[in-house]
């Protein structure tokens, strides 16, 4: 069979069209033009007419440039000696270091069986307490985080990284800046992760297309380490570059927009990548951390909206803190009735009374008189945001919510925080920091 | 029949044939390597033939060959389904992980039933008895219930037995009956047979008005704005909101026979939590495990998006069949949104002319068919059955503006909208009680509940008002209103799906509980100040949520007014059993501290008569 077709009739946007027979759907091709060679993936066929998506770009291309199909989808090698090394979105070295020579395996598996999934059930500790109490991370979870363009995502998301205690960390860079490259290089490093991680890196300055395989690539590798028993953490940023990318395929195939701009197929696109997230039950596990920037800042926007119908909870990032309205872990429950008797009531509690904290805190700014309970509320307020909310702070989770305790016990009377008798009477600090009665005999016997 | 790729486009293919085809019959695409890929034929202009294909279209070329069928795409019917997990095809998913391992490869398809599988079948017709479509030809036990075997849903006119199998031990396949038609032909009957997704099933002698309530175990359901047997409800609410919590916990404690969940196009995580969990659950009604009464129909969102459309009539068809033997059914479908987006890329694909937010035009009509097969039957020996159907709703963007979610509204009878607002401030199950509706009657008496909810409106009212004139420009009067209905929504609208007794109120215990609050609402306590009147609900309301954390005791409700089946109690395994207050006692403490309260307003009232006499 021919490999080389050369009759291009159309190009438009990043995709070709070239005549040719015998093609696979989804199959890969190199196209060579007169500066550069790049990859190309088989979108859309039609008769002889074979439309592809062209990962370097279609700046140059020429109607006279040779396409040599591979007569195989796209595959990335899998080895151990991934470790270490960074990559393009097409695969290729960006470290200066030769390729990988290593066996490859196709991107885009199939679905896992849901039967051979098993329910999450570890607790992956953060040590910020924002994430530990609130919103508990659990392995195999898919969560992202919600940002608006300044904020410290990509910080967020590398110290989470390295404070989990993942066996291969893995990058997937979309959209980058160069400098978040490199801080993202060097903060791995400094940790002494660069032994466990993989990254697979597309800057702002690579063609658009190159980023649409960055998932693709960074959730095969993840899943092969995955299905050889190794608990993977996937870190992916930023999503809404990825979607963007789509977006602008989906255009130039002239596909109605149903969301401004965003092709009706936006939802499943993501969560095929998402729910690679997965415990294999009777092998390892793959986490999935994502940033999303969301333009702005608006959640309702198709790409954070989408995503949070897909991802098992959300993290939402403004004014450098976790938001605690909004954010979620949706898998905390399978992990935080296991942990400490009060962490749930607590939970509830600090939130609930943090709400109506807000409520007082808006009186005030309309100069309403404030009730002695406002008083309270406010001062409960500013002590949950210094000690609790901070995002610098680096605690266990015990000590976490003792330091709950002691903010309820500043500002309210058991009863006004609605925790239920049974916690109250185990944990309730009692103002004055007395030592407890039995305490109190332990000293005398000893 | 036969034809050949023309072209490929997602999960779209064009084929070539001169030969005849169907419209909506499935087909084969067949890959280089033989593998077989399920289609279905949704277009036919000319000798062209647009194909929407169940699996990733990775691998087929132009002039592959298509393989067309004359049937449509068709559920397999007959006893063995309870407890089942299918793919939205019906593939039985625990079987292909044995057969495939832990991914669901293209083209791997398996028989929904267990051929092998034997049951204990007893005839109840004769030979020469006269039946017709859906009458019933004998049964075998499944579960705890007793499994009609049905003349072929699909077979018109009336039959003659000429002979009917023996009791014993027969596979589904085996033959069970022999029945002639007028004509004198004779026609097999095995225990099972099968139906066309999307033709409703209901061979019935006529459809009743439901008004049987579905006690689902959440109070504010039951309570507010209920459902019934037979009817249809819908949950639209932003991500995170709920949705699936609720449907969860439907599932479980729902006072149906049969549940079918249907997971469409949402996370497999979700399903995995109920496959692993209702195996282990006990239905306190009948004893046996949960999975016992429960399909699950699996269709998450990585796997395929046109088996995704086919996932809800799938479920809705098995739901039609066991309401056939007599059931009743509920059918929870999540997400309907998902369902809808499947019919979006399709149409897509299709280039069909978009409406709003580039839906089909024929949107509405196909949500409005769907909830139409709901309904309360009276089958030809006059039992009684029905079909429920729930569908949360995903708007996009939170905003119920949208089509899918307006489309719905105009069909359902229950409308449960869930509000961002009240799922972040974790007022679980976060149903928006000023906004949400019920065309149904409950187990509570209509009257309370609009006194109730006069309450909670006029609390809303002054909150907003508050916002205007701060709480100092609000009468103690208007304060202790808002106060009362915080305490209505706190105590008893506001409900922990995840403690083992506070998950399931029972329907006794909704009305002893709910009477008790209301008549506390109503008390008036003639407070002083606003501090005090905040006090003493915020300290009510503690009580009662130490009550709602108390196992029920229906001792309190006279026996002549129980309503409650009773349960084993001593089955029950609880962790938290040593923390948990005993009710009566809990009841005794509210009474007790209500009563000092209406004793010292009557007091300080005397008083200040007192007063006022000497001034
Ligand atoms: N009734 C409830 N009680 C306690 N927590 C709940 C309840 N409903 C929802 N939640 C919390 O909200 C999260 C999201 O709920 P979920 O049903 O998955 O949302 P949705 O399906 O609407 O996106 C859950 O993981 C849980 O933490
Ligand atoms: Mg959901």
């Amino acid at each position: 069979m021919r490999t080389f077709y050369d009759e291009i009739t159309k190009i438009a946007g990043n995709v070709v069209t070239v005549k040719a027979q015998g093609i696979a759907y989804d199959d890969l091709a190199v196209i060579t033009t007169g500066h550069s060679t790049s990859l190309a993936q088989v979108i859309r066929m039609e008769d002889d007419q074979v439309s592809l998506q062209i990962f370097g770009g279609t700046e140059g291309v020429s109607t006279g440039d040779k396409i040599r199909f591979l007569g195989h989808s796209f595959k990335v090698p899998f080895g151990d000696a991934l470790l270490g090394r960074v990559f393009d979105g097409s695969g290729r070295p960006r470290d200066g270091r030769p390729e990988v020579k290593a066996k490859g395996v196709e991107i885009g598996s199939p679905a896992v069986n849901p039967v051979k999934r098993s329910v999450p059930s570890k607790m992956i500790h953060t040590r910020i307490p924002m994430i530990d109490i609130f919103n508990t991370l659990v392995g195999s979870q898919k969560l992202p985080i919600f940002s608006v363009a300044g904020e410290p995502y990509n910080d967020v998301l590398a110290r989470v990284g390295m404070q989990a205690d993942a066996e291969v960390i893995i990058l997937g860079g979309m959209g980058l800046r160069h400098d978040d490259y490199l801080t993202f290089r060097n903060r791995f490093d400094e940790a002494g992760v660069q032994g466990r991680t993989i990254m697979f890196v597309h800057t702002a300055a690579d063609p658009v297309v190159e980023c649409l395989l960055i998932p693709d690539l960074a959730l095969a590798v993840g899943e092969q380490y995955a299905l050889q028993g190794k608990n993977v953490l996937v870190l992916l940023s930023d999503m809404t570059s990825f979607s963007d990318a789509l977006k602008e395929i989906a255009i130039t195939m002239e596909q109605v927009p149903s969301n401004r701009g965003y092709p009706g197929d936006l939802y499943t696109q993501l969560a095929r990548r998402y729910e690679k997230a997965v415990d294999f039950d009777g092998a390892g596990s793959m986490t999935l951390l994502a940033c999303v920037t969301m333009p702005g800042d608006d959640v309702t926007h198709p790409v954070p909206d989408n995503t949070g119908y897909i991802t098992e909870g959300q993290l939402y990032l403004r004014n450098g803190r976790i938001e605690p309205f909004g954010s979620l872990s949706r898998l905390k429950q399978l992990v935080n009735d296991k942990t400490r008797d009060d962490h749930q009531a607590i939970m509830n509690a600090c939130i609930q009374l943090y709400a109506q904290c807000e409520e007082s805190r808006e009186k005030r700014e309309m100069g309403f008189e404030l009730a002695e309970w406002d008083m309270r509320l406010l001062k409960y307020g500013d002590l949950f945001e210094e000690k609790i909310m901070d995002l610098n702070l680096n605690i266990p989770l015990f000590d976490a919510l003792d330091k709950c305790w002691e903010i309820l016990a500043e500002c309210f009377e058991p009863e006004e925080t609605r925790i239920r008798d049974a916690i109250i009477q185990k944990h309730w600090r009692h103002k004055s920091h007395q030592p407890k009665p039995e305490a109190q005999v332990e000293t005398v016997k000893s | 029949m036969k034809g050949r790729i023309k072209a490929v486009f997602g999960n779209m293919v064009v084929a070539q044939t001169k030969d005849r085809v169907v419209k909506n019959a499935v087909g084969y695409c067949v890959r280089s390597d033989g593998i077989k890929l399920l289609c279905e034929t949704i277009r036919v202009r000319g000798d062209s033939v647009d194909l929407q294909i169940f699996e990733e279209t990775r691998g087929l070329r132009v002039g592959d060959t298509v393989e067309f069928h004359e049937e449509m795409l068709s559920a397999v019917l007959g006893p063995g389904l309870l407890g089942q997990i299918y793919d939205g095809l019906q593939n039985p998913l625990p079987r292909l992980a044995e057969k495939a391992g832990f991914f669901l490869e293209p083209g791997n398809y398996m028989h929904a039933l267990d051929t092998e599988r034997t049951w204990d079948w007893t005839p109840k017709v004769k030979a020469g008895d006269v039946v017709q479509a859906a009458d019933t030809l004998g049964s075998v036990p499944e579960s705890i219930f007793e499994h009609n075997i049905m003349v072929p849903f699909g077979w018109e006119g009336q039959y003659q037995v000429q002979s009917v199998a023996e009791s014993g031990s027969y596979a589904v396949v085996n033959e069970i009956a022999t029945l002639t038609d007028a004509s004198g032909n004779a026609h097999a009957v095995t225990m099972e047979q099968t139906w066309p997704v999307k033709r409703p099933l209901c061979v019935a002698k006529r459809r009743l008005l439901p008004t049987k309530p579905l006690v689902t175990s959440v109070r504010i359901v039951d309570s507010m704005f209920p459902i019934v047997q037979g009817g249809t409800y819908c949950i639209p609410g932003p991500f995170g909101a709920g949705k699936t919590v609720l449907q969860q916990i439907t599932s479980r404690h729902a006072h149906v026979d049969i549940v079918i969940i249907t997971a469409c196009g949402e996370r497999a995580g979700e399903v995995v939590d109920t496959i692993r969990e209702f195996p282990k659950l006990q239905d306190p009604r009948t004893g046996r495990t949960l999975m016992e009464r429960t399909i699950i129909i699996c269709n998450t969102s990585a796997m395929p998006v046109a088996a995704r459309d086919a996932s809800v009539y799938t479920g809705m068809t098995l739901a039609e069949y066991y309401r056939q033997i007599g059931l009743n059914v509920l059918l929870l479908a999540d997400s309907t949104s998902r369902w809808a987006q499947a019919m979006r890329e399709i149409s897509g694909r299709l280039e069909e002319i978009p409406g709003e937010e580039a839906f089909p035009a024929y949107l509405e009509s196909r949500i409005a068919n769907f909830y139409e097969r709901a309904g309360v039957i009276e089958l030809r020996d006059k039992r009684l059955a029905s079909a429920t159907i729930g569908g949360t709703v995903s708007p996009a963007g939170g905003n119920f503006d949208e089509p899918v979610t307006q489309a719905t509204l105009k069909v359902v009878g229950a409308f449960h909208g869930l509000s961002r607002s009240r799922s972040d401030a974790r007022r679980y199950p976060a149903i928006d009680p000023l906004e949400s509706w019920s065309k149904y009657v409950g187990i509570i008496d209509p009257k309370k509940v609009a006194r109730m909810n006069k309450i909670l409106r006029r609390g809303d009212e002054i909150r907003q008002m508050m916002t205007v004139v701060g709480e100092e420009g609000t009468p103690t009067e208007d304060f202790t209103i808002m106060l009362k209905a915080e305490f209505f929504d706190s105590a008893y609208l506001q409900q922990n799906a995840f403690d083992d007794v506070d998950a399931a109120t029972s329907v006794d215990r909704q009305r002893f509980v709910f009477a008790k609050i209301l008549e506390i609402a109503e008390t008036d306590f003639a407070f002083k100040h606003k501090d005090e009147a905040r006090h003493t609900l915020q300290k009510i309301g503690s009580m009662f949520l130490n009550l709602n954390y108390a196992r029920w005791d229906e001792s309190v409700v006279p026996e002549a007014d129980r309503q409650d089946e009773p349960t084993d109690k001593t089955a029950v395994e609880d962790d938290k059993a040593a923390e948990r207050g005993n009710f009566k006692e809990i009841l005794g403490q509210i009474d007790e501290y209500i009563q000092s309260l209406l004793d010292n307003a009557k007091k300080s009232q005397a008083e200040d008569e007192v007063e006022q006499v000497t001034v």
